[in-house]
């Protein structure tokens, strides 16, 4: 044996012996460094006659890739058995609270709002909407409503100026105005909103919401304002049938009038929509009135249709077991994160309403 | 308007239940909105269960009683019975109640010192029997109705209250909504009775309606009622007053009231004898006075309708009487006053001087004009009935006649409306019972409108009537088509819904607050617009349109505070007022942040500045389609703001500002930061900007990053550097990142050093060290240039 392969066989015990890295590490380079064993004996490589060369360096090639594969196997078994050893003491309790993540919430009136456009979506409405401040001809005058006329007590109105000719909506129904003046018919079209009237109480506040709808077609009649609302209702609560009473009622806009009650029971204090003996009004409607067309440039000989409004903060409250109104403006951060939606729970129709 | 069952047989004889009356009445559109007992002397008493008796501390004879009267709290009274005992049924005197036997009405006493809430009776008490030893003890069976008044309601007849809609005034009458039920089919109207009386005087006063301009009265019709004795009313009209929830007053008062209500017309009675010569109806004259039957006094403006004499003012016409010639107990001779007075001018009046009265909200929605007469002989009738006297001739002042309203109805227009088939016979039919004649002439109907109907004015009025009376249970349901020709959402509207939820999804609580606000708040934010007042708000702390999102935001956010929230984050989308106009008004997203101060926490968390609120702005904007490279970002902000902590995001033209952001200033709040976002704006220069989501190139070549250092000015914005190594070569320029800002140690005071890491990368070929140098060159030239910069060494 050469005093070489004595070296060779020396290393391979002191590789297969060592048990730290730092001490392989400096095997190593005394092996495969610049001036280590193997590079050493490579330069020998010169002297040799031609003839064994070939032999020599295949030889040493090959002594070279044993000790690099056993230097790789122990500094593997060496790093892995170090990892073990800290993986063992790195238990931590997995029961300690995760990190804080900050989602916030929609507020239950947004989240109606976008059901009721869902639903609305799929048979033909498109949303309009008009400003908080109307004038009288919009919010009373155009809408059949005249002035010192008793169906005004209906709204109390905040007014901006002395002689009561701004003011803020008392209903959404000024949309329909509006929309109706700037367009030609057919109109199919839903306006939530704002809506004002000088009310406070344990069921009222100063600011509400209302949705309002309004389709004017050649030929629209009050099936299809039943069949629409019955389809609404029915996807809105999210349930397969449902009872509905229309009541006659008045409204000036609309003629006939009615005002919509939806059948429903108590159950364990909650409110089950769609069975039971008890009735609920939720929204009034009725055939846009001839006056109303008029006034919006519509010839009523040739186009009809229907006008509804509903509550949107009420629907919330039904839909969603939430009893007090006014909490609905309180900004309470509990009540928020309560009723609040998560933001990713957009309602759609293929996906559905709601989780 | 209420009214009772039996009082309703005075006009239709009909076999039909109370329940079911009840139905058919929601189902014509007469909305019944309460149904309660009559009112007597025996209702108040309640059947209650004696749970607990312990001793009166200072009465060996009388027992403290723990008694369940059905509601959530036990009442506690003192009970002297010697059967007085625990789990004992018996009948219970609330406070306020009467006993029928000696009176008494009962008030929250101390009985030796302990309080009793009502008492416990004995048959005599109640004068059931004689028996008055001990309270009454009743058997296991009214366990179940504790709480509930013991004595039923003997005929079951209840007060029906229904709510009249505004355009039905004849149903303000019992009358009205006989005849409605009538032409339901329930039953028969029954013809009003006229019981001759003679007419032996006569009429003595002089009455004379003035020419004004905007009379209010065109009708004046009187009878003078004398020798008559005035007095309490007999029992059956006082039980009817009493169920209208009236006070009955005397004979001659109950009795117009009567009228009123039976026929809805309305009378006013005047003592003969207190009217000075005559009566002349006029317009009243600024600063008239009139002393009036609600013991108000009222000063008239010019024009309003009174009925005056020599001496002056003695009641406004429909609305009120006066004092002065009120009739009293004694009063011999009566002028009884049956006329019809304008709805829209009477209701002017009665706003302007904030008057509600019965007349008033009958003559408001429009009193049959033909009933004059016809209130007059009721009236005059029951009186001489009752009070016995005289009755004059009747005087009717005229000076406008009523002129008959006929429509041409085209029947047709009844099926095209509701989409079912009824047939012309029917319709003419419910027309007809309800008092409209009707004759063909052609394709049409010609309709008499009756007199009593001043809310029918043209075809779909009649449509209405029928389909009301057929019930809106006949309309077919038309399954809706889905079918969309329109998008649902216009390019605003979407903006609007992906604002909210993407603000939502950085942590914020969307809130929804009043779109008024308290002034001393607003003026913090309302900068250089007007202040926008409500004329009559609900509140003073409520009287102004908000011209900012921040005040409401911000007193919330404090009283989360008081209630123990500290960390928030609160959001609103909606309006804000920039004037009194429709359309003044742009749509902010405003989201407000705060830290709560708590030493511990402190440490913990990262602290909040405002770099965190510009991430939330920054990033909701990218959400709503705006590149980085499109904004600018300025250091000026409104004085809302901290001065040094605040900036706001532009279009690179300037020309749009889409946010102001930064912290609220802090004389207004303690450390709290806020971001405002103009949606119009945005929304806005996306449509002029619209663009193509550009296809992506990917450049396989190296990139290098290079790290530069530079020494300014303290005053030099970051952003400056940015601008002006961006400004090289887009194409090579791929990222710029800012990565140290220092000032301090080792700096001049008036400089700071900032770091920088430019990504260099080229799409056609691997840079090599030549390029990279003269790369680096150039960034350092331009930045030196542009922000007069030097390069640290």
């Amino acid at each position: 044996m050469s005093e070489f392969e004595k070296k060779i066989a020396e290393y391979k015990s002191k590789i297969k012996s060592s048990s730290k890295i730092e001490e392989i590490d400096l095997l190593r380079s005394e092996v495969f460094g610049k001036n280590g064993i193997i590079n050493l004996e490579f330069k020998k490589l010169v002297e040799l006659p031609l003839e064994e060369k070939k032999s020599f360096a295949a030889n040493l090639n090959k002594i070279k890739q044993e000790l690099q594969d056993i230097y790789k196997t122990k500094s593997t078994e060496i790093l892995d058995k170090d990892i073990i050893e800290k993986v063992e003491k790195e238990k931590i309790d997995i029961t300690l609270p995760e990190k804080e993540f900050k989602i916030g919430k929609v507020h239950p009136v947004s989240q109606v709002i976008d059901e009721i456009s869902c639903i609305f979506s799929e048979i033909g409405f498109s949303v309009e909407e008009g400003p908080d401040v109307e004038n009288e001809y919009n919010n009373f005058t155009a809408l059949n409503t005249p002035e010192n006329h008793p169906a005004k007590d209906m709204h109390d109105t905040f007014y901006l100026d002395k002689d009561m000719k701004t003011m803020l909506r008392t209903h959404t129904s000024p949309v329909q105005v509006r929309t109706m003046l700037k367009g030609k018919p057919p109109f199919k079209i839903i306006a939530p909103g704002r809506t004002y009237r000088s009310d406070s109480d344990q069921t009222h506040t100063p600011m509400f919401h209302q949705l309002e709808g309004l389709h004017i077609d050649k030929g629209i009649n009050m099936g299809h304002l039943k069949g629409c609302l019955n389809y609404f209702i029915k996807e809105f609560f999210e349930v397969n049938k449902i009872k509905m009473r229309f009541r006659p009622s008045h409204f000036p806009f609309t003629e006939p009038s009615a005002e919509v009650d939806i059948g429903y029971r108590m159950e364990n204090n909650k409110i089950i929509i769609g069975e039971g003996d008890k009735w609920l009004e939720i929204l009034g409607c009725g055939m846009v009135h001839p006056n109303v067309l008029k006034n919006c440039k519509v010839d009523s000989k040739k186009f009809q249709g229907f006008a509804f409004g509903i509550g949107i903060d009420r629907l919330a409250m039904l839909k969603y077991g939430i009893n007090d109104l006014r909490s609905f403006f309180e900004c309470d951060y509990r009540w928020l994160n309560h009723y609040g939606f998560d933001p990713l729970d957009v309602p759609t129709n293929y996906r559905g309403l709601s989780r | 308007m209420k009214f009772t069952k039996d009082w309703l047989s005075d006009h239709l004889k009909t076999k039909k239940s109370e329940e079911q009356i009840i139905e058919k009445l929601n189902g014509i559109g007469l909305e019944v909105e309460k149904v309660e007992p009559i009112q007597n002397e025996f209702s108040d008493f309640i059947t209650a269960k004696i749970l607990k008796t312990n001793k009166h501390p200072n009465a060996d004879r009388l027992k403290l009683c723990d008694v369940d009267i059905g509601g959530k709290e036990t009442v506690k009274v003192v009970c002297g019975a010697p059967n007085a005992r625990e789990g004992l049924l018996t009948i219970y005197a609330p406070p306020g109640s009467t006993i029928p036997k000696n009176r008494m009405k009962l008030e929250v006493s101390k009985i030796r010192g302990e309080t009793s809430v009502g008492m416990l009776c004995s048959e005599s008490e109640l004068k059931l029997s004689e028996e008055s030893e001990g309270i009454i003890e009743l058997d296991q069976k009214y366990n179940s109705k504790i709480g509930k008044p013991y004595f039923k309601n003997k005929d079951n007849n209840n007060i029906i209250e229904l709510s009249i809609t505004p355009n039905r005034p004849d149903c303000l009458g019992i009358r009205g909504i006989a005849r409605d039920l009538f032409a339901s089919g329930f039953g028969d109207l029954k013809e009003i009775k006229e019981k001759k009386f003679k007419q032996t005087l006569k009429h003595s006063l002089k009455i004379k309606i003035e020419k004004n301009k905007n009379q209010a009265c065109s009708i004046f019709g009187s009878c003078c009622i004398k020798n008559i004795t005035n007095r309490e009313s007999p029992s059956w009209l006082k039980e009817r007053i009493l169920a209208l929830g009236l006070r009955p007053i005397s004979a001659v008062v109950d009795i117009t009231n009567y009228v009123m209500f039976d026929l809805n017309r309305p009378l006013h009675a005047y003592d003969l004898d207190k009217i000075k010569n005559s009566i002349i109806v006029r317009n009243s004259k600024k600063g008239e006075k009139l002393n009036a039957l609600d013991n108000n006094t009222y000063i008239l403006k010019d024009n309003m309708c009174v009925i005056s004499d020599a001496e002056g003012v003695l009641g406004l016409g429909g609305i009120i009487g006066g004092a002065r010639s009120g009739t009293e107990l004694d009063t011999k001779n009566i002028l009884i006053e049956s006329a019809y007075f304008d709805p829209s001018i009477t209701r002017k009046t009665a706003k302007e001087l904030d008057i509600n009265s019965d007349a008033k909200y009958r003559f408001e929605r429009g009193i049959d004009p033909h009933s004059v007469k016809e209130g007059l002989k009721m009236a005059a009738q029951l009186i001489v009935n009752i009070c016995g006297g005289h009755v004059s001739n009747f005087d009717i002042q005229e000076t406008k006649k009523f002129k008959e309203k006929i429509i041409n109805f085209d029947s047709k227009l009844v099926s095209s409306t509701i989409g079912i088939n009824v047939k012309e016979k029917d319709i003419i039919k419910i027309l007809n019972k309800l008092g409209f004649d009707s004759k063909k002439k052609g394709k049409y109907l010609k309709i008499k409108i009756p007199s009593w109907r001043p809310d029918i004015y043209g075809e779909i009025d009649l449509v209405e009537e029928v389909i009301r009376i057929l019930g809106f249970d006949n309309i077919k349901s038309i399954e809706p088509e889905k079918v969309r020709l329109k998008p649902t959402l216009n390019f605003y509207q979407k903006h609007f819904h992906l604002a909210q939820r993407s603000v939502a999804s950085k942590g914020y609580y969307e809130t929804i607050t009043w779109s008024f606000s308290d002034e001393k708040i607003n003026n913090n934010f309302k900068e250089n617009l007007e202040t926008i007042r409500i004329i009559n708000p609900i509140s003073s702390d409520l009287g102004v349109l908000r011209n900012s999102l921040y005040p409401n935001l911000i007193y919330y956010m404090e009283k989360n505070l008081n209630r123990g929230f500290g960390n928030q984050s609160l959001f609103e989308i909606g309006p804000v007022f920039t004037g009194k106009n429709p359309g003044d008004q742009i749509t902010v997203v405003c989201g407000i942040k705060r830290q709560y101060q708590n030493e511990e926490d402190y440490k913990k968390n990262d602290h909040l500045d405002v770099f965190e609120i510009k991430k939330d702005l920054i990033q909701t904007l990218v959400e709503l389609g705006l590149e980085k490279d499109e904004i600018l970002v300025e250091d000026k902000s409104p004085a809302y703001y901290h001065p040094g902590i605040s900036g706001s995001v532009f279009s690179k033209d300037r020309k749009y500002l889409f946010a102001y952001f930064g912290q609220i200033h802090p004389k207004i709040t303690n450390v709290s930061y806020g971001f405002e976002i103009f949606l119009e704006n945005l929304v806005n220069f996306k449509n002029k900007n619209k663009k193509n989501k550009e296809s992506l190139l990917l450049s396989d070549y190296q990139k290098s990053d290079r790290d530069f250092a530079f020494l300014v000015n303290k005053n030099i914005k970051a952003q400056l550097l940015v601008d002006a190594i961006q400004s090289i070569d887009k194409s090579l320029i791929k990222k710029i990142k800012i990565f140290d800002v220092y000032e301090g140690k080792n700096i001049p005071s008036d400089k700071k050093s900032i770091a920088l890491k430019v990504t260099i990368q080229s799409d056609h070929k691997t840079l090599n060290e030549n390029d990279l140098s003269d790369i680096s060159k150039r960034i350092i030239k331009s930045v030196e240039e542009k922000t007069s910069a030097k390069l640290r060494s």
